[in-house]
């Protein structure tokens, strides 16, 4: 039997009486990439918090290589990384600075070596001596992705990892991501709203809305049974309920506004 | 930028790991450090204050050694609490704001998902409250002794211990605040600055325990801080170094300092189950 890299089950969490992800069951297999799909407060980041082990789930059970991350996440911590647009380098650092704290911090004895390497693949070598605050949103998301595979990990969680990048990076950064992905095999859990970037890079979709898993699959898969062209159909025909291909003509104008159920992240 | 065809040229070296803690602690530590050099105002800041005090007590203490006979007994009486008083103070905001940075940096979420576990990172705090003590309390140190003659390191061997239950004790606090900063967010920062001052009247830093009323005096015996000052004025007054002094002084402080991490942890846990670590920041 495969070890999956990621196995969840029956994951939910509550903030006093808000449940903003119930019950949720996914597996992620190594080299394969999953995305999180779904609406605000759907519950992506909330999932994806769990998985890092940042936050406590109230029930169900979440293993990373084989580990439990409520009670020992120690034992794989050095093995995955994640990127977030809720953390920030520190500002004041050079990206040097920060890339050689990290790599430190997660232990890499060639620490140098290491941070050369991603610094010319990721082309940030003009940039290593200047404070990361300084720097563009393009290049500020480069150096987090620098960061986020500073220990080539085996896993690799990302929540939004292009938003508010130009279409170029955006494309840039998600084909390097994928390259890497090829040479480690890594397991790769995305949330995101962008629905090419999703069917460019990912195997397989979770659509998750009001907490739950809604639907599932490959996206060709997804596509042929709404029997759409795109996910971002898809998307909406999800998010607003849509089964019968009669209301499917997207200017529904008369409908409520989307429900903006409590999320982790949006807190 | 647009080409990624030359992403993945480059020979890939193997990685090569380490996973001790002390590696941990040292790239914490590095973080902060990297953070001072980068900045002298930072290091000045350290500075001014300790040395303003002594330049300030230090013309006190003249101007009492011709009206005051308590202070005519013992000329560095006044000029030694203050510097004890400020390695208490710089240790509790030494280990505060490297915690702050964090928050403040909005870095607190990448330690928390990292290898760093809870313990390395306070022991790293501990070991940078220290080095931030030493860069403002030295200078003042020399100060003294170049204008008013007055050499804390009159003290002897016992400063090491006098030194050492004030690190503790500024920790606890330390500790304390960053727990409660942890469990209602950034808008408790200013208790880092605060908090300390709410032992000083009971510290007996300036003035001997008995001179406080009998109520007061129980309190004062129940905190690290005033068995320290009250072992200073001891060694001053030529009473000697007193053993029980400090004994009592190190179990408050073994006793507090446990207390404080267990709190510390329970807010870190609280942080964890109600998603707090990655919100926490400016």
């Amino acid at each position: 039997m495969t070890q999956h890299a990621i196995h969840v089950e029956n994951l939910s969490k509550s903030y006093d009486d808000v449940l903003a992800v119930k019950s949720i069951s996914f597996a992620v297999k190594p080299g394969e990439t999953v995305a999180l799909l779904g609406g605000n407060g759907a519950g992506k980041t909330t999932t994806i918090s769990m998985l890092l082990g940042i936050l406590l789930p109230t029930s169900g059970t979440i293993q990373v290589l084989g580990e439990d991350m409520v009670k020992d996440r120690f034992k794989v911590m050095h093995r995955l990384n994640f990127s977030s647009p809720y953390v920030d380098l520190p500002r004041r650092l050079t990206v040097k600075q920060n890339l050689m704290f990290f790599s430190k911090l997660y232990g890499i004895i060639n620490a140098k070596e290491r941070l050369m390497l991603l610094a010319e693949e990721l082309n940030l070598l003009d940039l290593l001596n200047r404070p990361t605050g300084s720097l563009s949103a393009g290049q500020k998301t480069r150096v987090s992705v620098a960061k986020a595979l500073i220990n080539e990990p085996e896993i690799l969680l990302l929540d939004e990892p292009t938003a508010s990048l130009d279409p170029d990076t955006a494309d840039w950064v998600r084909n390097y991501i994928k390259e890497y992905q090829k040479r480690n095999s890594a397991a790769i859990l995305l949330a995101s709203h962008n629905m090419t970037e999703v069917e460019r890079i990912c195997d397989n979709v979770l659509m998750m809305k009001y907490g739950k898993i809604v639907d599932q699959g490959a996206p060709d898969d997804l596509l042929h049974r709404y029997s759409r062209t795109n996910l971002e159909e898809v998307f909406l025909d999800i998010a607003r309920n849509r089964k019968d291909s009669a209301s499917k003509d997207g200017n529904d104008i008369s409908r409520k506004p989307p429900h903006d159920d409590l999320e982790y992240g949006d807190i | 930028m647009s080409n990624s065809s030359n992403q993945t040229t480059a020979t890939i070296p193997q990685i090569r790991r380490n996973r001790s803690a002390l590696i941990r602690i040292q790239s914490v530590m590095m973080r902060h450090l990297y953070l001072m050099r980068a900045s002298w105002p930072r290091i000045f800041e350290l500075m001014y204050w300790p040395s303003i005090q002594i330049v300030l007590w230090g013309f006190i203490t003249q101007f009492l050694l011709t009206n005051s006979s308590y202070i005519a007994q013992a000329a560095g009486v006044l000029v030694s609490a203050v510097l004890l008083w400020d390695i208490l103070f710089r240790a509790q905001l030494g280990f505060s704001l490297s915690f702050l940075e964090e928050l403040w940096s909005r870095n607190i979420g990448n330690l928390a998902v990292s290898p760093l576990r809870p313990y390395e990172f306070l022991f790293a705090l501990m070991v940078m409250s220290m080095i931030r003590t030493l860069i403002g309390i030295l200078p003042a140190t020399f100060l003294a002794i170049l204008f008013y003659e007055v050499s804390l390191y009159d003290l002897g061997l016992p400063l090491i211990l006098f030194f050492s239950n004030l690190m503790m004790m500024g920790w606890t606090i330390g500790l304390l605040v960053c727990a409660l900063i942890l469990r209602v967010g950034l808008g408790a920062e200013s208790m880092a600055w605060l908090t300390i001052f709410l032992i000083a009247p009971i510290s007996a830093v300036y003035y001997p325990v008995d001179i406080l009323p009998e109520w007061l005096q129980a309190l004062a015996w129940g905190l690290p801080t005033a068995p320290v000052f009250e072992g200073m004025r001891a060694i001053l007054f030529d009473q000697g170094f007193q053993l029980d002094l400090f004994i009592h002084s190190l179990l408050l402080n073994i006793l507090y300092f446990s207390i404080a991490i267990g709190v510390f942890l329970w807010a870190y846990h609280v942080a964890r189950k109600r998603g707090l670590l990655l919100q926490m920041g400016e």
